[in-house]
């Protein structure tokens, strides 16, 4: 597991310490620990990523940083203020985009952010300014005064993160925000989620279970799993640990995929080998370099691979190390 | 923040999130409208059906049985609407809106006095529309305006009352149907314990007792006495105060549900 640096206080926007949280599972059951003992360090102005599949823990987290659940033990602050002594301060200094959409659909969109800000203390005249800057921003003016159930998934995402954002908050929660939508809108919010922490000077939290969301926006990750943080670094630390390639053989039956398998065990330059039904996992320090020298093996010894692929290693190889079992969240919608 | 500025901002609040809940109306005034479906049947149906019981020895009401029943119609509507409250809590949480107010710094007193300020808005429209068929169909009251007035008062009295129970069981159970079940239960027997369909003195005694402990036979007999033209203030005045004061503790305890709503998320 990787550690951050030391960073002092001031630095440090949002500080979880070994916060645990079960929730009872019904009659005659253990109750499920959603955290069990998460600890993560965020610096402030950046974008966080907590990665994990559902049901990891990711969205507990948030609940309770953002004050909407008390956990049953550990500290936490945001923005330096402790989240169970100060709440209401809390809710002063963070914006929240849940999981779903949240604004309300039998309003318009100006109306959803003009009472977002009135809430958060804005003046009647501010908190039109600052709406208006936020729809231009988003491409949203022209719908500004439509009501939000006529609204594309991707608009009405856009107008949750601008709800987020209203009161400049020091730090954004996303929670899974591109879930559910297609394709180009999730391109679009992850071009405005980049633009947030330089822009707005806004750290941000974000949670996903999308390896490549993490991979692309997060300038640190945590790897959840069952509660707790599992690794954790920049998406490359993460990456180079696995150090090296990942090179994977397919075959044709599973003789020669047996017969390849003991061959590869026996081959210099080459680590982590895995056997995967009528495939072999790999890794090797250069790939490129590998490949020759292992066909050649292969080649002498009469077994022919349908296939060799070299890859960067992903975060699902991460995943995988750490998490002990494949990472199903990237399948999933 | 200082204590000074703590009325200020639930005050605020509480007129921004009434504002939304209104707008919302206005965008579907029919939802209005189906809920006077209602109360046009008993006036109408009910009432003719039971044209004669003013006929009955010691019906002590002098005119129309319709006369006699508006302000148990108007009672009953404001109950079952107010049992309804709690569903726009549950629209709230299934949108995720409660979620993202939870997380923002509104003030829960003012989240209820919102909700419960929007159901006395909806309980006045119907109650006046309730009145205006009554007037239709030949009611008059020796009351006049201020008869009007007080039967306003007390419908929405008796709505905060139930809407606040409403909402709290809403953010308990957290679950549409269940929130309907559990208000029908509460809610259906009352009338019935009530002088909002029959004369005190006709029915049981055992009902008769029951009735001064219901908070819909204060409003229903606020309301008609005011509605009389000569209203006795000892009669009048401490149902009123009751169902003020019960409106105030409901309130409150509704509020106190939040928190047993966010140890559940």
């Amino acid at each position: 597991m990787l550690h951050l640096s030391t960073r002092t206080q001031v630095d440090v926007a949002l500080d979880a310490r070994d916060l645990v949280k079960t929730y009872p599972a019904g009659r005659g059951k253990d109750p499920v620990r959603a955290l069990d003992g998460l600890s993560i360090q965020v610096a402030a102005g950046s974008v966080f990523g907590l990665l994990g599949p559902n049901g990891a823990g990711k969205s507990t987290a948030v609940k309770v940083l953002t004050t909407l659940s008390r956990p049953d033990s550990g500290r936490a602050s945001v923005a330096g203020i402790d989240v169970t002594l100060a709440p209401d301060r809390v809710r002063r200094a963070i914006g929240l985009v849940s999981q779903r959409p949240s604004s309300d659909p039998m309003a318009t969109g100006r109306e959803n952010v003009v009472l977002a800000a009135r809430i958060q203390g804005l003046s009647r005249r501010d908190a039109h300014r600052r709406t208006a800057e936020l729809f231009d921003r988003f491409g949203l003016t022209e719908a500004a005064d439509r009501l939000v159930r006529t609204y594309s998934g991707g608009m009405a995402r856009k107008l949750d993160v601008a709800i987020g954002l209203i009161h400049r908050p020091q730090v954004l929660f996303l929670d899974e925000p591109t879930t559910g939508l297609d394709p180009e809108a999730r391109a679009d919010l992850w071009a405005e989620i980049a633009r947030l922490a330089a822009d707005e000077q806004t750290t941000v939290l974000l949670t996903t279970h999308y390896l490549d969301e993490a991979d692309h926006l997060a300038h640190r990750l945590a790897i959840v799993d069952r509660g707790r943080v599992v690794a954790e670094g920049t998406p490359d630390e993460l990456k180079s640990e696995l150090r090296g390639d990942t090179v994977h053989l397919e075959f044709d039956n599973s003789e020669t995929a047996a017969a390849a398998l003991r061959l590869l065990e026996r081959l210099p330059g080459l680590g982590g080998i895995v056997p995967d039904g009528l495939a072999v996992h790999a890794r090797a320090d250069l790939g490129a370099r590998a490949v020759p020298t292992l066909l050649a093996a292969l080649d002498n010894a009469g077994i022919a691979a349908a296939s060799v692929t070299v890859a960067r290693p992903s975060l699902d190889d991460v995943y995988l190390r750490h998490a002990g079992r494949r990472f199903e969240g990237n399948h999933q919608s | 923040m200082t204590a000074a500025v703590l009325p200020g901002r639930f005050v605020r609040h509480s007129g921004y999130l009434t504002v939304r809940s209104v707008r919302a109306l206005i965008r579907q005034p029919w939802y209005v409208a189906v809920t006077l479906v209602q109360p046009i049947v008993w006036l109408l149906l009910f009432g003719q059906l039971f044209k004669s019981v003013v006929h009955i020895p010691g019906f002590a009401a002098s005119g129309s049985y319709l006369e006699f029943i508006t302000p148990g119609v108007i009672m009953m509507t404001s109950l079952f609407s107010a049992g309804w409250a709690g569903t726009v809590y549950i629209e709230d949480m299934n949108r995720g809106v409660m979620d993202r107010l939870l997380a923002s710094p509104v003030s829960r007193g003012a989240m209820m006095v919102a909700t419960l300020a929007y159901q006395s808005i909806v309980t006045v429209i119907q109650s006046l529309a309730v009145f205006a068929i009554a007037y239709a169909c030949g009611a008059r009251f020796g009351g006049g305006v201020s008869g009007v007035v007080v039967t306003l008062v007390a419908a929405s009295l008796l709505t905060v009352v139930f809407a606040a129970l409403s909402n709290a069981v809403a953010l308990l159970v957290r679950q549409q149907d269940a929130l309907i079940g559990i208000s029908q239960f509460l809610s259906l027997p009352l009338p019935f314990l009530s002088s909002a369909l029959i004369a005190a003195v006709l029915s049981p005694p055992w009902v008769r007792h029951v009735a001064n402990y219901n908070p819909v036979d204060w409003a229903v007999v606020v309301s008609r006495q005011a509605l009389s033209g000569a209203p006795d203030v000892g009669v009048v005045a401490p149902r009123l105060a009751a169902l003020a004061g019960l409106a105030v503790v409901m309130g409150w305890v509704a509020t106190r549900a939040f928190g047993a709503y966010q140890r559940s998320v």
